[in-house]
Formats: C-alpha cells, structure tokens, sequence
C-alpha cells in the first residue's frame, strides 16, 4: 500500500469518526487540530483505524504517538 | 463463519453503501420520520454507521417531532465499565425495535453514589429502565480456591451489592432494572479444574449469574445475558485486554452492534413488541427441492442426508417456537393440495398439517398473502416473521411489508436455524399459561384464505429487479441441463414431453425444429437456464409447440411473456404466421391451465380428457408490460 493510499483510507476513516467530510488529514495532525478528538473519540479513532486496515494495536504503540504522520508509519510497520 | 453472522448482524441486510448521504439528507419536516428512522436502522450497522444515526435521532428528537409510530423510551445507564461507546449504538439500534431511545449515562465509575443519591444524574431523570452495566472487575467478587464458605460468602456479598445498588435507584424512583449478568475471563488459575474446584473465579462467577437470575426471576425486574452473548461470540474474542486497559472498554468494540441489538430486543420485548407468528415457505426452506417438480419421493427430509438435516432443523425450530406460543403459518407458492402432501404423507416431516394455523399455497405474490394472514390471526404485520431461502421473495416483502420481519439467509441451509434464532425476533421476557396454551387453541386448523387484493406495488418491485433475459437456440454446452430440465419439471410443463440427452442433440440439428433455452439474471445473481422451449413446423406458416416449461421459481415475473414476444418475433422472421400450443393435463401441472389463455391464445379445442388446443396469429402485436431486458436472438440482429 503507498503512502497515498494510506492517507486516503486514513482521510475516510477520519471523516467518519468525526463526522466532519473537512478534516485535512496530513502528517502534522494532532489531537490539537480536530474539534472533538478527546480521548475517548481517540478510542475510536483507534479502533476504526485497526478495522479499517486489518491490525492491531498495543497500548504502548498508541500511547508514543505525536501526531497522524508517526500514526502512518506505525500501521506501516504492521502490514 | 458462524461467528460473522453474529458480529455483523448478518440476519439484517447489509447497509447501502450511501448510508452517511441518507443520514445528511434526513430531515424530520417530511411526513413519516418515525417510519424513516426505523427504516434507516434496519440494516446491519457497524459502529460507525449507528454513531451516525444516533446524531440523527437525538436531532430529530430535539426538535420535539412527532416521531409515530416509534414510541420513546428513557434508558439510565450505570456501569463500573466504560459505557461511552454503548449508548449511541443503543440510541440508533432502538429505532429498528420500534423506539425512539434517551440514553442517561452515570458518571464514570460512580456506580453506588448514582444509585444512591436522590440527585444524581440518573436519578434525577427518572428512567422507564436502567441498565446495570457491572463488570466482574469492578464487583467485590475475589477468588477463594479450595474455600467453599468463602466462596458462599463471596457470592453474598457480591449480590448484596449489586442490590444494594438496585435499591437505591428503585427508592430514588427508577424504573425497571435491567441486571446484566457477568462475562468470566478468557484466563483460568488451574485449567480444567477451575470448573470443579469451589471458589475459583469461574465457579463465583457461575454461581453469581445463577443467584442474579434466580433474584430477578420473581421480580419485575429484567436479566441481560451478556455471559450467554460473551460465549457464543468466544470469550477470547468477547474480552479486548488492549482496549480494557487503556479505557476500562468492557469488550472488544466489533460487538457493539450485537450488544445493541440484544439490549434493544430485551427492552421492545418489555414493552410488549416482538413476533407472534412465524410465516414459513416451503420448497427449500422446509425441505431440500420443490415438491411440485420433485414429488414426495423427489425431496428431502432428514434421512441422513446433510442438506435434509439442515432442513429439518428448520422444522424442530418452528415445532419449539409453537410450543412456545409462537403460532406457525405456510405461504408457499404451489397448488394448495400439492403443498400439503409432504406434511400428510412424508415420513421424515416433523410439521403437521395440525400444527399450521394458516396455509397459503396459491400462485399469488407472498406480499398479498403475509398481510392476510396478518388479518386472519388479528395480529400486527411488525409481530410476523418471514422466512424463505428465496432472496427474491424476501426482498418483495420487506419493501411492500416494510414491518415484516423477513431474516437473511445464508447460502449454506446448514445455517438457517440458526440465523432465524441469532436475529431475536421472538424474544419476551414472560411466559404465560396462554402462550402455553395457545398451540392448543391453533391446533388442527390449518385454514386457507380465500385469495385477496394485492397488497402492493409488485410491478415496481419487478422492475427494480435489474431482470436480464438472454434466448439462445439449444446447444452443445447447454444439453445437460436442457435434458434436466425437460425431464425433471413437473409443474410448469405444458406437455410433459420427456426427451433423452440423444434425442435434445437430434432436435438441435433439425431444421424443422426452432429451440430456445432461456436464462435469467436478476440483481440477486444468475438464477441459470431457467425456461426450455420447442416449437416443430407443423406446415409451412405454423409452428406447434411441442414443450414450454419453466421453473417455478421464476414465476409471477413476467417470464412467460417475455418468452412468447420472442418466440412471436423469430416465428415472423422466418415467415410463421400462426402458433399452436397444447395442454395436456397430468397430477402435477393443473397450474399451466391457463397459460395460453393469459397469453391471448384463442381456444381451438377441449378434449374429453381436459387437454386443450390453442392458437396465436403472429400477426397480432402483443401488448404485455415486460420487465426485464432482453438479450437474444432479435437482439443480435
């Protein structure tokens, strides 16, 4: 899967969680930028993330995460 | 396998793929919102899918619109879990059961504090139920092994707490409570012998939900069996560690709509909604082949075969649904005297004539048939459920009987138990001397209604269908099934002419022979070669028919005339002016009486022995609607 496609699948799952069809889902994204990303709609970012692209995460490899891009490039590391 | 039925709710259809548009487009300023919400829900939803309508519902219900026939319904929830990621399942879920859903969450693990404080939020709310959402990790339920007084106290204690909770809503005003009993982990201390040793986690969660039943049984209060929903999903599947540990999540969320659907099936039951009355078809769905092709020695039933096992489950489903209460009726397409045979004479069938309140096999649409005996039996059309291996059938009722419940089936029989039971249609919550007696008070009836007005628009239907049609002449790839066909159909054959494999070959050489094998495709799949016909020169300007047959289960779709458009269109290109066409009547066809006066023929003929001769001049535009697309021999051209 390219890094195009990655965003792109990230882009729906982004839209749907939020149900915002504006979010820009790029690299830089935070929790910061997005109205309603609290720690509980992060538990469900998570887990539309894991179904959407058939892994799993642990705690702790959810726990570092700064922001979409080091997302990307954990789910990168799983396929 | 098994397990996709349950987490993807596979009893429902699956959600269109513009579902989030429908959602955008909602508005609650057009007649029947109620009715649209419900719609809306009937689908299989993921998680995502009921968050959003959720959003929908909560506006809906905000700006004060009449949302009938939905009735509404205030749920608090109290958990010592996470229960953030339940309630808008719940909200959007209830919509499918008939209510529009208020869901009041307790703070996060306030669990006593709620239920005791006259100001909590949930309190303060009044609720028609409340939901004790508890955990086993947030009970004081400790493992003792080997300490069967310990153990004894164990449970006490755990119970008493729970109803001490349960006291406090009630004094403080609550409604009925909704106790949900414990989900045991996936891990054991010993292995096998966590099951035999007294006081082990297992065996005081064991005695735990059996105490908790036990306590509500005698009360108005309801019980939840999320530990029966945990083990058929899997514990190890049921329980998420990831996910408890970042956010106390009490299983993995894949089950959320599940959860929902049982939630809300418990709480409609508690109003009084749910099914009544299963509606069965027959061919395929009772039994393995159709008894008006087959004959009785043809289908299957049980008899060591795994296919008439499958079906036969089917019936020991419905036999334990009667002895419930639950009232059986038929609606079959095939001759009324034809349909009762196997439940007359078949050794193998479990299903009596007696155990059918109403039966209705007659040629009509399935729609018009559901909706009286809806009438007969002074029942709702939302307390009836459907089921039929035909996903053609299903899709009809569900649009022109939108309250009907009509469950998906899988491809495999193997599962049809199983999915009919997995969808909850008939769950209640009492059972009564009457639901006792009411087999009884049904028996030995097995009435048959006269034949009614159509209930709906089928020709919509029809035409929604997407039905493609495609006429080739025999030929080499198509001779085995053409030889089937010619020698298996029974009722929808017009001579019974049977030909061998050899003499199909010859036919497709002879140049006074015109031959047509006929497929059908519709949006449900390719239904195959589906219709057979021959015509032979009987003189220069005439054909005879010698053999139209088609299978039953196309019929009602506009077949037949599509076929005989064409067969009109060929014989005219090769200078035919006139068809002829024969009935010759056997035990099984009497529903091919008619045929040819329905397609315009004149009546030449009747035979002492009830045959019957007909004529059409190709000359004579046919004026039929068709509702399909044509792909054949004219279209070629």
């Amino acid at each position: 899967m390219s890094d195009a496609d990655i965003y792109a699948k990230l882009t729906d799952v982004f839209h749907d969680v939020f149900e915002d069809d504006g979010v820009e889902v790029t690299p830089k994204l935070t929790a910061e930028d997005v109205d309603g990303w609290d720690s509980l709609s992060h538990i469900r970012l998570v887990l539309s993330i894991e179904k959407a692209f058939k892994v799993k995460f642990s705690a702790a490899e959810v726990g570092k995460l700064q922001n979409v891009g080091e997302f990307v490039d954990l789910i990168k590391s799983k396929r | 396998m098994s397990q996709d039925l349950f987490t993807n709710l596979a009893w429902l259809p699956k959600p269109p793929e513009n579902f989030s548009s429908l959602c955008k487009d909602f508005t609650v300023d057009e007649p029947g919102a109620g009715l649209r919400l419900r719609a809306l829900a009937n689908f299989g939803l993921s998680e995502n899918h009921l968050n959003r309508l959720a959003k929908v519902i909560e506006r809906a219900r905000a700006r004060s619109a009449s949302l009938a026939p939905l009735i509404p319904f205030k749920l608090g929830i109290v958990s010592n879990a996470t229960s953030h990621f339940i309630a808008p399942a719940l909200v959007a879920t209830a919509a499918r059961h008939g209510l529009i859903l208020e869901c009041i969450e307790a703070d996060y693990g306030m669990v006593v504090q709620e239920a005791l404080d006259p100001n909590s939020i949930v309190n303060q709310a009044k609720p028609d139920a409340i939901l004790l959402a508890l955990d086993y990790r947030g009970l004081p339920l400790h493992a003792t092994p080997a300490d069967e007084v310990g153990a004894t106290q164990a449970v006490a204690e755990a119970l008493a707490h729970v109803m001490q909770i349960r006291d406090g809503l009630r004094a403080n005003g609550g409604g009925v409570c909704i106790f949900q009993s414990v989900a045991p982990p996936v891990e054991t201390l010993f292995g096998s012998f966590d099951a035999v040793l007294p006081g082990t986690l297992r065996n005081l969660i064991h005695s735990f939900n059996a105490k908790l039943a036990e306590a509500v049984r005698l009360t108005e209060d309801l019980f939840f069996d999320v530990t029966g929903l945990a083990e058929t999903i899997g514990l190890a599947n049921w329980h998420d560690p990831t996910m408890w540990n970042m956010a106390k999540v009490p299983f993995a969320s894949a089950y959320i709509p599940l959860y929902a659907d049982k939630l809300c099936r418990l709480v409609s039951a508690m109003r009084g909604k749910g099914g009544r009355c299963l509606i069965l078809d027959l061919d395929n769905t009772l039994w393995s082949g159709v008894i008006g092709d087959d004959g009785l020695d043809g289908i299957v039933i049980g008899q060591g075969d795994a296919t008439g096992e499958a079906h036969l489950e089917v019936q020991k489903t419905a036999i334990n649904l009667r002895d419930r209460g639950i009232i059986l009726a038929v609606s079959s397409k095939n001759n009324d005297d034809i349909a009762r045979e196997p439940f007359r004479k078949h050794p193998e069938m479990l299903l009596r004539e007696d155990h059918i309140a109403v039966f209705q096999a007659n040629w009509n649409d399935k729609a018009t048939n559901i909706k009286a005996i809806a009438e007969e039996l002074s029942l709702g059309l939302d307390a009836m459920v459907f089921l039929d291996d035909n996903p053609v059938e299903r899709a009809l009722v569900r649009q022109i009987l939108p309250e009907v419940s009509v469950p998906e089936l899988p491809e495999d029989p193997a599962l049809y138990a199983r999915t009919l039971v997995a969808g909850g249609y008939f769950e209640a919550v009492t059972f009564s001397a009457e639901d006792r007696q009411r087999a009884e008070m049904y028996q030995g009836n097995s009435r048959r209604l006269a034949l009614q007005k159509q209930a709906g628009d089928v020709a919509s239907y029809l035409r929604s269908l997407n039905m493609q049609i495609g006429f080739m002449p025999f030929d080499e790839m198509g001779r085995a099934r053409i030889s089937q066909l010619i020698n298996k159909s029974n009722q929808f054959n017009l001579r019974t002419q049977r030909y061998t494999e050899a003499q199909v070959a010859t036919l497709q050489q002879d140049p006074s022979a015109f031959t047509l094998q006929i497929r059908l495709r519709d949006v449900f799949g390719d239904n195959g070669m589906i219709c057979v016909v021959i015509c032979r020169k009987s003189d220069d300007t005439s054909w005879f028919i010698d053999t139209w047959l088609m299978s039953c289960r196309v019929l009602g779709r506009g077949v037949e005339q599509a076929t005989l458009t064409e067969m009109v269109a060929q014989a005219r290109r090769r200078g035919i002016r006139r068809l002829v066409g024969e009935y010759i009547p056997t035990s099984r066809n009497k529903l091919v009486e008619d045929h040819y006066a329905k397609l315009g023929f004149e009546i030449v003929n009747r035979s002492e022995d009830g045959s019957t001769r007909w004529e059409l001049s190709t000359e004579v535009p046919l004026t039929f609607d068709i509702y399909m697309s044509v792909d054949g021999l004219v279209a070629a051209e």
